[in-house]
This record gives C-alpha cells, sequence and structure tokens, in this order.
C-alpha cells in the first residue's frame, strides 16, 4: 500500500516537472518576441545589421529621439489621436452600456426580452460587413477623416452591454432602486448615483478591454482617416510596412514598434491581477 | 380598485423609463450600423466601380455582382486561405489550452506560481495586432535577428526566406494568432473546469480512474458548451481575420496570394472603389458570420437556462 502512494508520489512529481518544462516553454515563445524588440530599440543600425545580442545596446535614447523628431511618421501624434480616440470611446461605451443594461435588468416592459435577444444576436456580427454603407454614410454627412464616425458608434457595444447585464444580475439586487425611489431620487439620478458607483468593478473591467481594443483597431481608422495630423497608431505601422524597407533606420524602426506595444504592456502589468479574472468574469472575447 | 389603479399607474410611468434609457443605444445602432448594414446589402445589387478615372455605374444589376463573385475563383481561394490559417492556430491553440486548464484547475498537482504563468501567456491578446504582425516581419525578415541566430547556429547556411513560402507565410501568420490568443482560451476554459462539481473527481479517484479516463470521460463532455463556445466565437474571430496577414504581407497576402484572407479581400474592393462587388462580398460573410451566431445565441441562452 505505502510502495503504491510512494510510486504515485514520484509520478505525480514527474508530471508535474513536465508541466513545468512545458509552461516555461510557452511564457519563453510568449516573451521572446518582446524581449527581441526591447534588444533592438536600444541598437544603433549597424549594430542590428551585424547581428543579434542578448544584452541591450546604448542607443536607447538616440532611438528615442530620433522617433520623436521624425518629421514624416509622426507616431507621438499618432499615440495622442489615439488616446483621445479610445479614451472617449471608453467613457462613451461603459456608460450607455451600463444605460442600456440597466434599463433590461431593473424596468419591466414589453419589448424587454426582445431587446435583450436582439443585442445578443448582433453582438457576433462583425462591423466589417457593414463597411461599405458605413463609409458612404460618413462620406454623405462629411464625416471622412474625422474622429467623429470612430467615436460616437462606441455607444452600442454590445459585448459590453452583455457583459454589464451579467454583472448587474449577479450584484445589483432590484431592492436597492425600490428603496431609491421612496427616498425620492428620479430615475436617471438613481442610475447615476446609487447603481453607477456599484458597478465600478464591472465598469474598470470593460474600461481596460474597449481601451485596449481601440487602440489596437486598424480596420475602421484605415477606411476614415486619411490625413497624416489625423492618423492613429495602427495606421503609422502600416504605412511603415509599406514603405521602402530598406532605407530605414532600424533602430529607430524597432523603437517605432515598441511605442506602440510597450505601453498596454506595462498597463497591462500594473492591472494584469485584474483582467485575467475580467477575462473570467464576461466569458466573452471582445 | 383605487389603490390598485394607481399602483398600476405608477408601474407604467417607470416603464417609460425603460424605453428611454434603450434610445442612445439603438439610436446610435441605428444610424452607425443598421442602415450602414442595409445600404451594403443594396449596394451589392448595383454595377459600380472605378474604371481608371470614371465612375461606372451605380446600375441595377440584380445579382450579377453574386454570379461574379461566385464564378471567379477567388472567393473560394481566399475562403480556403482563411480558413487553413485558422485551423493551423486554433489545433494547437485548444490542445495547449485543454491541458493547461486541466493543469492549473487540477487540485493535486499544485501548480507554484501558475498566477505569473496565466499573466505571460494571456500578455500576447492585448497587444496591438498589426504592430505584433510588424514585429513579426521584421524578426523573420531576410536580415533578420530570427534568420542571423539561425545561421549562427549552423542550422541554415543561407537565410530562409520565411514569408516567400506559402507554408512559411501561413505558419508565421497561424503562430501569433495562436501566441494571441492561447491565453484567453486556457482562462475561458479553466472558468468551465471549475465549475464541474468536484464529487464527480472524487468519485473517479475512489473507483480508482487514471487521469486520463477523468479527462476524457469526466471533463470532457461536461465541457462540451464552453467548447463549442469557444470554437465558435474562434471562428467568427477567424473569418475576421485581417490586421496580421495584411501588415505581414503588405496588404498583398503573399505569395502568391496564399495569405489573402476574405476581409483583406473586402478591403481591397473598399479601397478600389469597387462598390458593387464589395457589396455582394460583405453580404456573403454577413450570411455565414450571421448562422455562426444564432449558434453562439443558442449556447448562451441554454445556458442561462441551465442556471
Amino acid at each position: 500500500m505505502k510502495k503504491q502512494e510512494n510510486s504515485r508520489n514520484v509520478g505525480l512529481s514527474m508530471k508535474r516537472i513536465i508541466c513545468y518544462i512545458v509552461l516555461i516553454i510557452l511564457s519563453v515563445a510568449c516573451l521572446i518576441p518582446f524581449y527581441m524588440l526591447f534588444i533592438n530599440a536600444t541598437r544603433a543600425h549597424v549594430d542590428i545589421q551585424r547581428g543579434f545580442s542578448v544584452i541591450p545596446g546604448k542607443f536607447l535614447m538616440t532611438n528615442i529621439s530620433n522617433v520623436l523628431n521624425n518629421s514624416t511618421i509622426l507616431i507621438v501624434r499618432g499615440m495622442i489621436n489615439s488616446l483621445i480616440i479610445s479614451s472617449l470611446t471608453v467613457i462613451l461605451s461603459v456608460y450607455f452600456s451600463a444605460m442600456t443594461a440597466y434599463a433590461v435588468h431593473a424596468y419591466e416592459f414589453k419589448l424587454k426580452n426582445f431587446v435583450f435577444n436582439f443585442i445578443l444576436l448582433i453582438m457576433t456580427i462583425p462591423a466589417q460587413v457593414s463597411a461599405l454603407g458605413f463609409i458612404k454614410e460618413m462620406n454623405m454627412m462629411n464625416l471622412k477623416d474625422s474622429f467623429i464616425p470612430l467615436i460616437i458608434p462606441a455607444i452600442a457595444a454590445p459585448a459590453c452591454f452583455f457583459f454589464m447585464k451579467q454583472y448587474m444580475e449577479s450584484s445589483i439586487p432590484l431592492e436597492i432602486v425600490e428603496a431609491a425611489r421612496i427616498d425620492g431620487s428620479n430615475e436617471l439620478h438613481t442610475f447615476n448615483w446609487v447603481i453607477m458607483p456599484m458597478m465600478k468593478p464591472a465598469l474598470a473591467v470593460q474600461a481596460i478591454f474597449g481601451f485596449v481594443a481601440t487602440w489596437n483597431n486598424y480596420f475602421t481608422p484605415a477606411l476614415i482617416l486619411t490625413s497624416a495630423e489625423k492618423k492613429t497608431l495602427p495606421l503609422w505601422i502600416a504605412y511603415i510596412r509599406s514603405a521602402d524597407f530598406t532605407k530605414f533606420d532600424m533602430g529607430q524602426l524597432y523603437m517605432m514598434i515598441a511605442f506602440s506595444i510597450f505601453p498596454v504592456i506595462i498597463i497591462y502589468l500594473i492591472l494584469s491581477k485584474f483582467i485575467v479574472q475580467g477575462v473570467t468574469l464576461g466569458g466573452v472575447k471582445g | 380598485m383605487k389603490s390598485s389603479n394607481a399602483k398600476k399607474r405608477k408601474h407604467v410611468s417607470y416603464t417609460k423609463w425603460g424605453y428611454i434609457f434603450l434610445i442612445p443605444f439603438f439610436l446610435v445602432y441605428f444610424i452607425f450600423s443598421f442602415i450602414p448594414m442595409i445600404s451594403t446589402f443594396y449596394y451589392s445589387f448595383f454595377e459600380n466601380y472605378m474604371s481608371g478615372l470614371n465612375v461606372i455605374g451605380p446600375k441595377f444589376v440584380g445579382f450579377d455582382n453574386f454570379v461574379k463573385l461566385f464564378t471567379e475563383a477567388d472567393l473560394l481561394k481566399y475562403t480556403e486561405n482563411t480558413l487553413i490559417m485558422w485551423v493551423l492556430g486554433f489545433v494547437p491553440q485548444i490542445a495547449v489550452s485543454l491541458l493547461l486548464a486541466a493543469w492549473f484547475t487540477n487540485t493535486r498537482l499544485k501548480l507554484r506560481c501558475s498566477g505569473f504563468f496565466k499573466t505571460v501567456i494571456y500578455m500576447p491578446n492585448l497587444i496591438m495586432a498589426s504592430a505584433f504582425s510588424m514585429l513579426f516581419f521584421t524578426l523573420f525578415s531576410n536580415n533578420g535577428p530570427i534568420n542571423m541566430l539561425l545561421m549562427d547556429a549552423g542550422i541554415f547556411k543561407e537565410p530562409c526566406h520565411f514569408m516567400s513560402i506559402t507554408l512559411g507565410a501561413r505558419s508565421l501568420i497561424a503562430s501569433m494568432n495562436f501566441l494571441m490568443w492561447f491565453g484567453n482560451t486556457t482562462i475561458l476554459l479553466m472558468a468551465g473546469m471549475m465549475g464541474i462539481d468536484v464529487a464527480l473527481f472524487e468519485a473517479a479517484e475512489v473507483d480508482g480512474a487514471t487521469s486520463f479516463q477523468v479527462f476524457s470521460k469526466i471533463t470532457m463532455p461536461l465541457l462540451k458548451p464552453i467548447m463549442a463556445y469557444v470554437m465558435i466565437t474562434s471562428l467568427i474571430g477567424g473569418l475576421q481575420m485581417f490586421d496580421l496577414p495584411q501588415i505581414l504581407t503588405n496588404g498583398k497576402g503573399g505569395p502568391d496570394r496564399t495569405t489573402m484572407t476574405l476581409i483583406m479581400y473586402l478591403n481591397n474592393h473598399l479601397f478600389s472603389k469597387n462598390y458593387g462587388m464589395a457589396g455582394a462580398l460583405s453580404v456573403v460573410i454577413f450570411i455565414i458570420t450571421g448562422a455562426l451566431s444564432i449558434v453562439v445565441f443558442k449556447l448562451l441562452t441554454d445556458q442561462k437556462e441551465a442556471r
């Protein structure tokens, strides 16, 4: 009996070792592209051409200042544009998705089930299938090369709605709404000052995911934005890709990629626990 | 009687608020999604493209665009490309995710640092796909660091032109997809596995089941709904594959258009103002993703009823 137990333990620790090996390999696979990016972003063009090195170079500040002073590829401008669009998008989508979810959660009305099912159904239909009509309509409304078509549609965000609805079901009891009514609070006031504060965890999770999704979005901005001053980061990445590659200072190029990747990684490392839990909470990938 | 009437009137006045709170969502949805969608369908019945600098059409041509779409070999080829790249990424993704989720939730294994590993494997999911693709393009280019390392190690004598070989380019795209999504899938499957009643595992252990038996006879069958959800949402995502191949191949889908996806095809039509064909293609993609969306909807509502 004891022997069996022992062999079982040996088997278990063997298995544990295999698990760690696999996990370490996968982690390395996830990290190595970013490590190489970091290393090459700190090196000079000639050094990069000569071969790869494991230790960072000394050209970090030179590469940064080259990127900042580049007058054709406006990476910083792109970052500011991305930041403006992503922040406004997040505020709108989080607030109005919560509002829509609250309407379905707290009120009894005839079309309630229809509304819920309808939003659930359109949740997975990609925006790409209406892209043609979208650009034609924006041309007609004179909104080409404007941020408005990239920001306002965030008010109708089905996946965000679904997440908020799930969260409300588990943590907003309707008695609270009743209590607020008895206290004489009007419905909008109740939503803004009683419900929204209770939604903080859900709002934060959706704010992070919404921000990252907009920050990374390439398809729609590419169809709408045309002038250099308005371009967002992914459009500059596409521009770099289409430019003549051989004439590039590679150190600067790696630094430009780093500019679009590392801010998100830093935010992620600060909030990672929160984000990993958030994925499970929602069960829906954006 | 009177009081019940008053109650009813009060109830009605709250109902109104339900509708008021829905206005922003539906107004915006109507203007920025619904009308564009309907007009996209409408344009699919018109001949409308650029010939040089001249605009041809719009002229009503019925189903001609659809006929053209299906008789030209491109649609089939690009659908095939998209699906091959999705499968190449998804098969390892689901296999690895199942394994990792089983390990992370295994109470006997008691893995240390699992929080750290989860954080690391989820990270690529948040990276800008276009920048990630650009990074892979530079790392795997002919004189990029990967080729240099492989040549220094003596594995290759000459630089390998990864992106000029069909399998190379497709594998690069599939591996990026894999890296970006296996962490996310692992976390979703873990949530599903942790929902399984522990008593089942205990009973199996008492009966002397091996861990493979436990996995194939208990975990897998109970995980079916969430597996189906993961697979279909991944397929919908796969059909929208755009950023990675677009940036990696500079929109050309090379070599020889073997990495050209459906959305890249649509994007090309939109940029060349070939609106009739773009409309027809949008309708086809809508029908496919719409059918898949109904399955997702069923899965989500069933899950709700089961609860």
